[in-house]
Parts: structure tokens; C-alpha cells; sequence
């Protein structure tokens, strides 16, 4: 894998990208009927899927019940067949452990949590296809799901990746741009206060580039908030035409 | 077990955050004491940031490299949370504290590559080193993840694998008494830092300790290098943070790691000194052991206020163990008389309380100090209170005592009844309010009683003017 040139002299990227452009982004609300609420979104090659189920009663064990807020718990997993080669993951993988650890903080941070007292939220993550920036396309799903739900949020959650390369910062990095080792940094945002949810930096990354790589993450993030925000539009015309017509 | 911390407690550390304070007396920016201690083994070392204890141990052995990557070896760190550090860490399955510290761990350190591991390889494909660092906490008192990086950097640079050599086919790892081992090849010490947000990321404090991360909002833990390269940064805890704070976080964390590698280069520079002259080495000699107690208690300074009516001076006092010396020095008298306060640092010691029991004993002394403050007392009319002066000195007064005194005074303005020493309170109060009006017929009695008896029975001189006070 080495001698492979993530940033071309032209400023091309290996799939043909400039630095800062994003990858193609397609989603779609309301994909299943049992789940409160739930989206599909592919990023590039990234494939997430979500599934809101909630605010309900709190099952599982009945100490976790929080008496002034709601109780988010979260799941993810990766399908077998998501990598390049198959592999199957056990359910208490400490990499997935912390991947929901952070779902979890991410979104209580940013859903009304103070609504629904004694009661429980549920988000199921899966990625069917894995090719870089898994956690935004995990936040992303989930935040799509969660307003197809109902369940009234502070803001979008949009999260992007940026990296670092030849001394450009670069934008969405898919997998093979990840492996090559160089840093990476992973920024989930509510896009109209500018406030920060999660922040991760990955690999070593020098502490002159974090200003323009963190802003070259936020402009990424706005711009996935233009596209979630237009799906929602989308959808929720839809479904009002449909009303209309009965 | 969880912590419970009550409502109280956490207003307290609020508005004490709010005003810029902190429990123990830091600055906001402060580390507490960083102190490395390496054992006789290679590889073992013990880290305390303040309280907090984890003790780290480096070892190594040989194996078959993964498919993936045949020619590196491989480094694996496992922090262990036991309920020995604290009774909210739960024996088993590992918690979520657990999982995230040892993700921010491995990040850190392995993902950040501080740690050459191409330079573990033996032979491509078939055989390699992994080192294997375990971390074990061994007291809980917050900030687990700094200390925990601390142990693992430091023990990284102290240990020693065996050399190998390869001819051909043959490949030859020596023992230790064969050759001498050779140190793994580390390109950088990435340390972190972590930072505690509180009331909605308005304050931020540096090292939280137990009491601050149980009224936390959530941290930021910044793991640099002394070259100014950010390893990992990751935000916990549901909080919202602005750009800005990131960037601020960022800055105060290059200061502190630059600090904190002196601190780990020098703990190597010694113990390789010591090594190398031959001199003991080891827990033995630089545990510092003077106390196995845990009363132990750091020296700390402390600003106190002579708090007199509005006066306020400040006084910056050492403090060794004893904080009744800064309660005593800012003793409220109610009667408005400045209080005398000797040179900071007296430690009077005290010989005990005024005994309550009406038993007779000899040397009935109230203060403890000599019976010259009691005559000096005496002789003064007014100035019974010149005796009670006296007692913001005695630095072992307990508060009952001193309210005892307060009560006397507030109705005893003309009554004598002096006797400062000898005269236990609980008479006098009783005297008091028998006789008011007969106070200098006391005065003279009480003087000719005490000057007579010195160490008369309490008992008896109060009967004593009990019977000759109605005349």
C-alpha cells in the first residue's frame, strides 16, 4: 500500500476529489416500518443504516432509570461483510464498545434529554459498508432517524472527518487515506451554534496544522447539515402531499 | 457502587470553581504532585499524581506476528481497574470508565507509534517481540487516565529486552545474564493531559481530583508530545465546546507536558545513575516511608485573613499538619479587642482540654499555657478577657470550648468572678446569673480565693461563694 499518492500534484485525491469536497451523499428517511424512526445514508462508499426506537419504558435493568432525564442507550455494529475482507466481530469488541460510548455522549448532549423522565431511547447503528468515516456516517443516520422519530434534538448533529496530507487539509477521508497513517480528525458539530459534541484526533497530527484542519472539519460538517436539512425538507413534503391527497 | 455526592458538596465545589478556588488549594492550571519511582526489575515503575496511584510493568516475549503485519511486533497496554483503587470500580467485566481510559490508552500510545515496533521484529513471519505494558490502579483519587500514561511512557523507557541475534537460520535470543539487554526504540513520550469542564464548559480546571470529576460536566484529554504533535485528543461526557476552548485547551496542554517530561527524564536519569554507581535501586530506597499512615498530609500554604471587625490582613502561613493554627488565627472575639496573634508557625502544643468532669485535679488550666498569663489576668480588672486573649493560641481549643468562653462573655460585663484558670465555666455561668448585682463582693472573695487556693478545688471555692454570695 505504500507509494500510493493521496494528493496528486494537480490537487486531485484518489477518487478525484479536491481537498475540500465532499464525498456523494444519498439518503432516505422512514426505511422501516417497526423502528419510531429510521434513515439510511451513504457516504461515498460508506453505508450506514439506523433505527430509533423510543422514548419508552426503561427495559434492561431498572437501576440505570435516571429520574430527571432520558436514558440513551446505544448499538453498533459492523456487518461481516462491510470490510474488504470478512470478518466477524464479537458483540463486546472494545472498539465498538467505545464507538457507542460516544454515540451515547454525542446524543445526549444534543437531545432534549429532560423531556422524558424515566424513559428509554434506543439507537441501533449497523454499517453495511465500511470505507472510511464511520462514525459521521454513523451520527449522521442516527441524527436522520431521530428527527423521522420525533424526538425533538437541540440541532442537527453533523459529523465530518479532515485529514492532513502533504500539508493540504483534506476532507471526508475515505479508507485508504486513513490507513496510510496519517492524522485524522473526526468533529461532530451542531451546525447553527458552532458548538462542538465530540472531538477525536487520531495519529499525530503537529499543533500549527490543528486550526486549519479542525476548520476544514466544520466547513465539512455544514455542508453535510445542508444535505441532512434538505432530506428532512424533502421527506417531510412528501409526506404532507400524501396527506393532502387522502 | 456509585458515587453519591450531595447536593450541597456540589454547590460548594461550584462556587468555589466560580470564584477561582480550588479544594486543595491549586490553581486552575496546577498538576498536583508528580512523583515516579522505579522498582529493582527493568521495567517496573510507580506513578503518583497527588493521590492517585498506578503502578506499570513492561515485559516482553516472543510470537508469531499477525497476517497483517508480518514484519512489526506488537506493543499491547491493559489499564486494570481493581476495587483496590476505589469502591465504585467493580470486579469483572470491565466498565465503561475501564473501556474508555484503555481505548484512550492504546490510542495514545500505540496508535500514535511511539513505539518503534518494526525494530521488534526478529525474523519476518515467523517470530517477533510483543511488549506487553500492564497498568494496575492502585488508589483512585481522580485523573486516573494522566497518571496511567505517565506509568506507561516512563516504564516504556526504563525497560530492557533481551538482545537477539539471527545468523542464517539460527536465531539466538540471549539471556540476561548472557548479554546485556537492550532498551526498545521510542520516538517520542506522548503524555496527556486531561481537562475538566464544569457549569456548561463556562470554567475549566487542570488534573481534576475525585471530588471535581464527580461534579464534572465532562473532560478533554489532550495527548501531546514535547514536539508539539497532538497523539489523541478525544472530548468525553455530554458537553457542547466551542472552538475556541479547544484551542485554549491545546496551548495550556504544551506547557504542561513539557513539564511533565522533565519530570519523567529526570526520574530516568536517576535511577540510571543509581544503576550505574551501583547503589541501591529500587522501591526500598525511594519510597519515601517515614509514614505508612494515610494521615499523612502534604505541606501546603495557605493564605488566612485576621478576620477582626473588618480588619482583614492577610497572612501567609506553612502549614505542616496542623489547620487549627489557621482557625485560631482567625478568631472572632466578640468585644471588638484585636486578637494577638504570635509569629505564624507557633505550634503551641496543646496539653489537653479544661476537665469538665468537677473532678478536683492540680493543675486545672484552661489554656494549658503558664500560670503567669493567669495572674496577669487577675490583676487586671476588667480584663478577664486578657486571659481568654489567650486562647486563640492554644491551637487545639475545640470550638465547644471557645463557645463556652463566648457565652460568658456576652453576660458577664460587670460580674467578676475572675479566677481565669482555676474557675470552670459551667460555675461561672451559673454564677453569673445568681448574682449580678454582687459582682465585686465576688471579685474581692474570688480574688483572695484564688490567690489563696491557686489550685483550689473547683468545686469548693464555688460553693464557697455560693454560700457567702447573698450577704
Amino acid at each position: 500500500m505504500a507509494g500510493l499518492e493521496l494528493l496528486s500534484d494537480q490537487g486531485f485525491r484518489l477518487d478525484g476529489r479536491r481537498p475540500h469536497e465532499l464525498r456523494k451523499i444519498q439518503c432516505k428517511m422512514g426505511v422501516f416500518k417497526q423502528a419510531d424512526g429510521s434513515a439510511y445514508i451513504e457516504q461515498g462508499n460508506t453505508k450506514a443504516l439506523a433505527t430509533v426506537y423510543g422514548p419508552h419504558e426503561v427495559t434492561g435493568s431498572r437501576s440505570k432509570i435516571e429520574h430527571d432525564k432520558v436514558l440513551i442507550n446505544c448499538q453498533y455494529s459492523m456487518a461481516t461483510f462491510s470490510t474488504g475482507e470478512r470478518r466477524s466481530r464479537s458483540k463486546g469488541d472494545r472498539k465498538s464498545q467505545e464507538m457507542q460510548l460516544h454515540l451515547k455522549k454525542t446524543f445526549e448532549a444534543a437531545i432534549l434529554t429532560q423531556l422524558y423522565p424515566r424513559s428509554q431511547i434506543d439507537i441501533y447503528v449497523q454499517i453495511l459498508q465500511a470505507d472510511g468515516g464511520n462514525y459521521s456516517a454513523c451520527v449522521n443516520a442516527a441524527t436522520l432517524a431521530i428527527i423521522d422519530a420525533g424526538i425533538p434534538m437541540k440541532d442537527f448533529v453533523c459529523a465530518s472527518t479532515a485529514g492532513f496530507v502533504s500539508d493540504t487539509p483534506i476532507v471526508d477521508i475515505s479508507y485508504l487515506e486513513e490507513s496510510q497513517g496519517g492524522p485524522e480528525l473526526v468533529v461532530a458539530l451542531l451546525p447553527k451554534s458552532d458548538q462542538i459534541v465530540e472531538f477525536q484526533v487520531n495519529s499525530r497530527l503537529h499543533l500549527d496544522n490543528f486550526e486549519n484542519v479542525l476548520d476544514m472539519a466544520v466547513k465539512g460538517c455544514k455542508d453535510i447539515h445542508a444535505v441532512l436539512s434538505r432530506a428532512v425538507k424533502e421527506n417531510v413534503s412528501e409526506l404532507a402531499s400524501h396527506m393532502n391527497k387522502t | 457502587m456509585k458515587v453519591i455526592v450531595s447536593a450541597a458538596e456540589k454547590q460548594f465545589i461550584n462556587s468555589a470553581i466560580a470564584s477561582g478556588k480550588r479544594l486543595d488549594g491549586r490553581d486552575t492550571y496546577d498538576y498536583r504532585k508528580v512523583r515516579i519511582t522505579y522498582g529493582t526489575e527493568r521495567g517496573c515503575c510507580e506513578v503518583q499524581v497527588g493521590e492517585t496511584r498506578v503502578l506499570a510493568q513492561t515485559s516482553c516475549e516472543v510470537v508469531k506476528p499477525s497476517g497483517a503485519r508480518p514484519s512489526e511486533g506488537m506493543l499491547h497496554i491493559n489499564l486494570e481497574l481493581s476495587p483496590m483503587a476505589s469502591p465504585t470500580f467493580e470486579p469483572g467485566r470491565m466498565s465503561s470508565l475501564g473501556v474508555e481510559l484503555n481505548r484512550l490508552l492504546e490510542r495514545s500510545v500505540r496508535e500514535s507509534k511511539a513505539v518503534d515496533t518494526e525494530s521488534l521484529c526478529i525474523v519476518v513471519g515467523v517470530k517477533v517481540w510483543q511488549v506487553r505494558v500492564d497498568l494496575h490502579a492502585l488508589n483512585f483519587d481522580g485523573n486516573l487516565l494522566d497518571c496511567s500514561s505517565i506509568a506507561a511512557i516512563a516504564s516504556l523507557h526504563h525497560f530492557r529486552r533481551p538482545e537477539v541475534t539471527v545468523s542464517g537460520e539460527q536465531v539466538t535470543i540471549h539471556s540476561l545474564e548472557d548479554r546485556e539487554p537492550v532498551a526498545l526504540s521510542i520516538h517520542h513520550m506522548p503524555i496527556c493531559v486531561t481537562f475538566a469542564f464544569f457549569q456548561e464548559g463556562k470554567y475549566l480546571l487542570v488534573d481534576p481530583s475525585d471530588r471535581e470529576e464527580s461534579v464534572m460536566d465532562g473532560t478533554m484529554v489532550v495527548c501531546m508530545n514535547i514536539h508539539r504533535e497532538l497523539c489523541t485528543v478525544q472530548m468525553t461526557g455530554s458537553m457542547l465546546l466551542l472552538k475556541d476552548q479547544l484551542s485554549r485547551c491545546c496551548q495550556i496542554a504544551i506547557v504542561k507536558v513539557s513539564e511533565i517530561t522533565e519530570v519523567i527524564k529526570s526520574a530516568l536519569a536517576n535511577d540510571a545513575q543509581a544503576r550505574k554507581e551501583g547503589r541501591k535501586h529500587g522501591f526500598a530506597e525511594s519510597k519515601v516511608s517515614s509514614r505508612i499512615t494515610t494521615g499523612h498530609m502534604e505541606e501546603q500554604t495557605i493564605p488566612i485573613k485576621k478576620e477582626v471587625d473588618g480588619s482583614g490582613s492577610e497572612d501567609e502561613m506553612e502549614d505542616e499538619e496542623e489547620e487549627e493554627e489557621a482557625n485560631g488565627g482567625r478568631e472572632e472575639t466578640q468585644n471588638g479587642s484585636d486578637v494577638k496573634i504570635d509569629s505564624p508557625g507557633v505550634g503551641t502544643i496543646g496539653e489537653g482540654l479544661r476537665n469538665t468532669w468537677g473532678v478536683p485535679t492540680e493543675d486545672s488550666d484552661d489554656n494549658g499555657q503558664d500560670t503567669i498569663m493567669e495572674e496577669k489576668a487577675t490583676t487586671e480588672a476588667d480584663d478577664k478577657r486578657g486571659g481568654k486573649q489567650e486562647l486563640p493560641e492554644e491551637p487545639l481549643d475545640k470550638p465547644k470550648y471557645k463557645a463556652e468562653v463566648k457565652a460568658m462573655e456576652s453576660d458577664s460585663e460587670e460580674e467578676e468572678t475572675v479566677v481565669i484558670g482555676s474557675e470552670p465555666v459551667h460555675n461561672r455561668v451559673e454564677e453569673n446569673s445568681t448574682k449580678l448585682q454582687e459582682g465585686e463582693l465576688d471579685l474581692s472573695l474570688a480574688l483572695k480565693t484564688a490567690s489563696s487556693s491557686g489550685g483550689q478545688r473547683r468545686k469548693g471555692t464555688s460553693r464557697k461563694k455560693q454560700k457567702t454570695g447573698p450577704k
